[in-house]
């Protein structure tokens, strides 16, 4: 098939395949259409079609996401529901909203895992010579993991439905608290972008990425209510951000949320991205 | 609009890497129009300059002027007219090759139909029509150049940086590569090549800089690197080894001391500054009665280049492949 870019240098013969691809070349060399550069939200959304394409080629990604949320919402539901709260019925009510954080604040580490697979990659050398934003690759990689978050959401929707659940705010507290979570994951996530510049392998990314949200998903009101531990510990929850989101999504999918509720599990987020996004960027640029 | 006569103009670039002197205070005139080669070994610092020129990495320190422009300060200017073909294949291996160009030319403005359409062009004219709809990781060496050189043409760039683009290819796929080069050069493209090999340089320079640690440590045409370092390489293989002493005297009184006798025990290879020498060479050889097994005609390799202008063979690099 690569016959028609034989080298073949029989000069005069404007006929061998060597001339044909030197005439084809010149060809598309001369068509110098310059379109206008598009903008930065139009980078982010062609960067967001390329984690779309990537799942396409390679579903198994999903897999994890997928079935983590599964495995927790079943497991700790039946494990806990009878010892904690008399019933597992009673207990999915309360466990639901926490399961949720925790799979998606989990799902995260995969922004970064995935950043420094890709970023080894000889193409971001492509990407940074050429005339686009310059943090949209890892914004619209970010706006691609809105699938990862949202479908394993769906998932832990799904199970707790088939296993009694019922959100009071209906649909509508649904699609609310999917939003907030993936707000919550996108400011989240720039520590693990971060993560994922400085760490030399996937494996590193994911071992430190465990220990810093191990702590801030165990030491939360996902499981039980803080008010039986000790006050240390109370302390440390009253400013843990999963408490809080756990907190937002608890009164969302009860239809109770008030603007206040929202906007407190969104400061750490916010306060996460205005620090942590500087600092990805920093280290991307340096990136050699 | 004026273009300049000078695609790149640098002095003094430098870039260290903590103790690592990657560039070590380089200068480059490179013309508008023309193919220029950064010959040198693993870790000479080919790369990191290249990657300085293309705006990856900033310069520490020294000037760099890229089609008029500087590249510390108009970088986002300098990336709208350039197009890098790195090292290592730039192209993501998880898409098809289709998908490789239509994400390149969205990013360039390139939408819908006319994304489609420019990236068949590409696929066309670089023989990848058939491979289209594969993923690039099930492509060839020689395919994935051909993709990577055709993701930096989907707006023709005033200048192309291709880094050591045929390292690992087999020869045909080189040759492809090579006709390519031409071909852009043709149509008035100044490339940017770096490889190590001399051969390579030759066949597609104007001229070459010759970079060891950092540094350039000769420039010219291929004409004028080659009278420095002698034309060619004769090698010969002889019949019986118990030859080679009387070879080997004979040949140094002809040229003096331009014979190297190689590990190998019946072969030795001869520098000449004029490669039209080798046939009476060869003939004077079988008029004392020595006997050959095989002989070549081969330009010098990119190790007796360094033996021809340092007096050291190449060094192997530390970090072979640290940009």
């Amino acid at each position: 098939m690569t016959d028609a870019l034989n080298t073949s240098p029989t000069p005069g013969s404007a006929t061998t395949p060597g001339n044909r691809q030197r005439d084809a070349l010149a060809k598309l060399m001369a068509d110098r259409a310059r379109p206008t550069l598009p903008g930065p939200m139009s980078n982010i959304l062609t960067f967001g079609w390329r984690a779309l394409l990537k799942i396409k080629h390679v579903p198994e990604q999903l897999f994890d996401v997928l079935v983590t949320p599964i495995m927790f919402t079943v497991m700790f539901t039946y494990l806990f529901g009878g010892a904690l709260a008399g019933s597992t019925d009673a207990y999915l009510n309360f466990l639901l909203p926490g399961i949720l954080a925790q799979t998606v604040v989990f799902t995260t580490i995969y922004t970064g895992m995935t950043l420094n697979t890709d970023i080894h990659k000889g193409i971001y050398d492509r990407f940074k010579s050429m005339p686009v934003w310059h943090p949209s690759p890892l914004v619209g990689a970010m706006a691609g993991d809105v699938i990862r978050y949202t479908a394993s959401a769906v998932i832990v929707f799904f199970i707790g439905m088939i296993m009694g659940y019922r959100s009071e705010a209906g649909l509508f507290g649904i699609i609310q608290a999917v939003l907030l979570l993936n707000l919550f994951a996108f400011g989240i996530s720039w520590v693990f972008t971060t993560i994922g510049l400085l760490m030399r392998t996937p494996g590193a990314v994911m071992t430190l990425s465990w220990l810093f949200l191990m702590p801030v998903t165990f030491a939360s009101n996902i499981f039980v209510d803080p008010a039986t531990m000790p006050g240390w510990l109370q302390s440390v929850i009253s400013v843990n951000p999963v408490a809080h989101l756990v907190t937002a999504l608890r009164a969302v999918l009860e239809g109770s949320a008030t603007l206040p509720v929202i906007a407190i599990a969104l400061i750490a987020p916010a306060i996460l991205l205005a620090i942590f996004g500087p600092v990805t960027m920093l280290l991307y640029r340096r990136q050699r | 609009m004026d273009a300049p006569q000078l695609a790149i103009e640098v002095t003094g670039l430098a870039k260290h890497f903590g103790k690592t002197r990657a560039v070590n205070g380089i200068d480059l005139r490179v013309r508008a129009g023309s193919v220029y080669g950064l010959l040198g070994p693993n870790g000479a610092g080919k790369t990191t300059t290249v990657r300085m020129l293309a705006t990856l990495i900033p310069p520490d320190s020294g000037n760099a002027q890229v089609l008029g422009l500087d590249v510390a300060t108009q970088a986002a200017e300098v990336r709208q007219r350039i197009s890098l073909t790195g090292q290592f294949a730039s192209v993501d291996e998880d898409l098809t090759g289709r998908e490789n160009l239509r994400l390149l030319a969205r990013l360039l403005g390139f939408h819908g139909r006319s994304g489609k359409a420019r990236a068949q062009q590409l696929l066309d004219a670089f023989d990848l029509s058939d491979a289209a709809d594969k993923q690039v990781k099930d492509y060839s060496g020689g395919m994935r150049r051909r993709l990577d050189i055709a993701s930096s043409l989907i707006v023709p760039p005033e200048l192309l940086f291709l880094d050591e683009p045929t390292t690992g290819l087999d020869p045909r796929s080189r040759n492809q590569v090579w006709d390519i080069v031409r071909s852009l050069a043709q149509a008035g493209t100044t490339v940017l090549l770096t490889t190590q090999y001399l051969e390579e340089a030759d066949q597609l320079a104007e001229r070459i800089a010759v970079i060891d640690h950092g540094r350039v440590i000769a420039e010219g045409t291929p004409a004028e690197l080659k009278r420095s370092v002698g034309s060619g390489v004769l090698r010969l293989r002889l019949a019986n080894p118990e030859d080679r002493p009387a070879a080997h005297q004979w040949l140094e009184q002809q040229l003096g001391s331009a014979v190297t006798l190689e590990a190998e025990p019946t072969s030795l290879s001869i520098q000449l500054s004029d490669t039209g020498r080798a046939a009476s060479l060869l003939s004077g050889l079988s008029g004392l009665g020595i006997a050959l097994a095989s002989f070549s005609m081969d330009q010098p390799s990119l190790d007796e280049v360094f033996l021809a202008l340092t007096g050291h063979h190449t060094e192997p690099a530390e970090e072979a492949l640290t940009p």
